[in-house]
């Protein structure tokens, strides 16, 4: 049973796929409020299909091994990671205590491996590429943090599961999370790398950023693991700050899609609205603005935690 | 971190043309940058030696796609100074109104192409869906999208008829609106201007010092517009207002243009409603006399010059081009010292460059010893003909056995 729950629901395969219907969702909502016609439903799955028919060039100086391995420790750490994230029910496949602190990490280790590989590509673009990773690293992931400790603080639980099961007993406390909220949307664009955070990869400036040298079936991993982050950040916004469960299997699952699209539709708008930052700005902006929201968002939970 | 040179070029995703940068690079900051152009000579000047003067008019209308009608312009009204035409009134309004025109697609242009290097994707769709709405004006008057060839020695190849005025009306009122759009989006978004404010600043004095022409030195605040100081065509009984900006960096040289938009549709409204009566176009002699010309135009980007020198034939002894990115691009070297990396690709875009309209001259480097020189055609001629031998191809020895 938990192997299939790995592999298939809601592990590997069906992240995967809403993932694709994510990217095509954003892609073609993008390109509606840009007055363009977007592409059709399937062609996140054609991309990705035709960059594993084509040839894997791997750089001579980069290290073999380490080149291949990072596409699918990404996958990997993505896919782990969702296996916490509560979907249908306020309880996930595979809770555990502690586990808000583990997808996180886990999270993380994609940003990691999008520095790691830029710079064993050792091209110019990809070792900038990956130094604008980790700076943007720096600059998002605390605000990230903090803005879920918040709601983390009223509960008195660090799992996911029994956070939303919290909000879905007392749903009027889910209201004080919504400073919190915007920080997340936020901070989860600059972990997406989207406009306007997407200094790391961006075209103009950079050719593709870490993934400069990354072609064939490597880099179609390194997307789908884009893409599937793309699943697993709403989801987790979705299941804390949103309470909006059902007993029911099926409701329970179509407000799930409900949920997440209506997050990623908020993300692509911010993508469709705003020009790149530079890094410094991004930098600046996540610690003058994110940080002190996410610092007011715990102060707040303190004191709502003494009407429970 | 040490410092790298990056080269920015010849091929990137953030030219749009072939142009090599050299950066210095400490960390993100440049510290040294050279320009280094000669990628896309063409041997136009050449080209227009050996064709006469009809022919050569067709070609010079192709030294650029975007301000084509600037530079055929140009060339007509030096050639028609040294043949000595005097050029009807109509066919000067028509002149100007599609140049107006092709104002008015440029910045569009420029606009979108600024929006993508900044990563605002949605300005480059929606400045660009617009554009449309003038070239498919200037197609319908004149039949092309891109290179109209309404100039003719002499005059203009179409007429403006009461039809395409009531064409052109509508679309002016559309592209008020869209423009209005613009100039807020331009000064008020938030992110757009982070990113434009202090980038790529170039004073006055070095605006002066390095001959920047056109929005890049309006934007400095140099008032010098071709247009009005040295008119030409229906310019000199045309009202309109020279834009100038004191702001001297990429946002100043954003609302040059933005406001620039405003005026060609103004000045485009006073052509349709004041269009003189008359012939369309003066004969000229199929041979030039003897005789130079220098002409000088407000092209888009900047100040177009054209040199012809006649000689009695007709084929022009000389045609000299100097089309605005020359002017710029000794300036680009200067805006992006000091600047981030991030923000060369603006930098380099905010001038509006065209390098294959700039590039005239190219030098051959000796790549072992490093020297520069010129090689003349017989000099080159022996160079191709020694170089195919060595790869064992003789062409004399080819055309002996044919």
């Amino acid at each position: 049973m938990a192997i299939l729950s790995i592999l298939i629901f809601p592990g590997f395969l069906f992240l995967a796929f809403y993932g694709t219907v994510f990217e095509f969702i954003d892609r073609k909502v993008y390109a509606r409020l840009q007055n363009r016609k977007g592409p059709p439903w399937y062609q996140p799955i054609a991309d990705f299909i035709k960059l594993l028919g084509k040839e894997t060039i791997v750089p001579n100086e980069a290290n073999r091994t380490v080149f291949l391995l990072l596409p699918v420790v990404t996958v990997a750490a993505v896919t782990t990671a969702f296996l916490s994230v509560p979907i249908w029910s306020t309880q996930a496949a595979m809770p555990f205590s502690g586990d808000m602190i583990v997808v996180l990490v886990l999270l993380t280790i994609c940003p990691l491996t999008f520095f790691i590989a830029g710079w064993n590509s050792s091209s110019l673009y990809s070792t900038i590429g990956s130094q604008r990773v980790l700076t943007q690293l720096f600059a998002y992931e605390v605000p990230l943090l903090m803005s879920l400790i918040g709601p983390a603080i009223l509960t008195g639980s660090w799992s996911l599961s029994e956070i939303a099961a919290f909000y879905v007993d007392k749903p009027l406390f889910a209201l004080f999370n919504l400073p919190g909220f915007v920080v997340a949307i936020l901070a989860g664009q600059g972990k997406l790398e989207r406009v306007p955070f997407d200094t790391p990869d961006a075209e103009t400036e950079i050719v593709a950023g870490a993934f400069t040298e990354y072609s064939g079936r490597p880099y179609a991993f390194f997307r789908l693991a884009i893409d599937m982050e793309l699943v697993v950040l709403p989801a987790i916004f979705g299941a804390v700050f949103i309470p909006i469960f059902s007993a029911n299997l099926f409701v329970g699952f179509a407000l799930f899609v409900v949920k997440t699209v209506v997050i990623l539709l908020v993300l692509t708008a911010i993508r469709a609205i705003t020009a790149r930052l530079r890094i410094e700005q991004m930098v600046k902006f996540c610690w003058m603005f994110l940080v002190p929201l996410a610092l007011l968002q715990i102060l707040i939970n303190l004191f709502a935690k003494g009407l429970i | 971190m040490a410092k790298v040179t990056i080269p920015l070029g010849p091929q990137h995703p953030a030219l749009k043309e072939p142009a090599n940068f050299a950066l210095s690079l400490d960390g993100e900051r440049i510290i040294g940058a050279a320009v280094n152009l000669g990628y896309n000579h063409r041997g136009i000047e050449k080209a227009c030696e050996s064709r006469n003067y009809t022919q050569t008019l067709y070609l010079i209308e192709r030294i650029c796609g975007i301000c084509s009608h600037s530079h055929s312009t140009a060339f007509a009204r030096a050639v028609e100074e040294v043949a000595g035409v005097e050029v009807p009134i109509r066919a000067e309004w028509i002149r100007t109104l599609v140049a107006e025109l092709e104002r008015l697609h440029s910045h569009m242009l420029w606009l979108g192409v600024a929006g993508h290097e900044l990563g605002f994707d949605t300005l480059f769709m929606v400045s660009w869906r617009d554009r449309e709405l003038v070239l498919d004006l200037l197609s319908k008057i004149t039949g092309n999208r891109v290179n109209y060839g309404v100039n003719k020695l002499g005059g203009v190849r179409c007429d403006i008829t009461q039809e395409h005025i009531d064409l052109i009306k509508p679309v002016l009122d559309q592209l008020d609106e869209s423009i209005k759009y613009y100039i807020e989006l331009v000064t008020n978004e938030r992110t757009l201007a982070a990113r434009m404010l202090g980038v790529g600043t170039l004073n006055y004095d070095d605006a002066v010092a390095y001959g920047a022409s056109g929005p890049v030195a309006r934007a400095a605040g140099v008032n010098r517009d071709t247009r009005r100081d040295d008119p030409y065509a229906a310019y000199p009984e045309i009202p309109f207002n020279v834009i100038i900006d004191d702001h001297a960096d990429v946002y100043g040289r954003a609302v040059v243009r933005a406001l620039e938009l405003v005026e060609s549709v103004k000045i485009i409204r006073f052509i349709l409603d004041n269009l003189p009566d008359g012939p369309l176009e003066t004969r000229v002699p199929r041979r030039i006399p003897e005789g130079e010309a220098f002409s000088r135009y407000e092209a888009p980007r900047g100040e177009d010059v054209h040199y012809i020198k006649g000689n009695g034939t007709d084929k022009p002894e000389r045609v000299k081009v100097r089309a605005p990115t020359m002017a710029n691009a000794a300036s680009v070297a200067l805006m992006l010292q000091g600047s981030y990396l991030a923000d060369v690709p603006i930098i380099v875009a905010a001038i509006d460059p065209c390098f294959s309209c700039t590039d005239r001259t190219i030098s051959v480097v000796d790549y072992s010893s490093g020297r520069e020189g010129t090689l003349d055609w017989q000099a080159l001629r022996k160079y191709s003909i020694d170089w195919y031998r060595s790869q064992g191809i003789a062409f004399d020895d080819l055309s002996r056995r044919m």
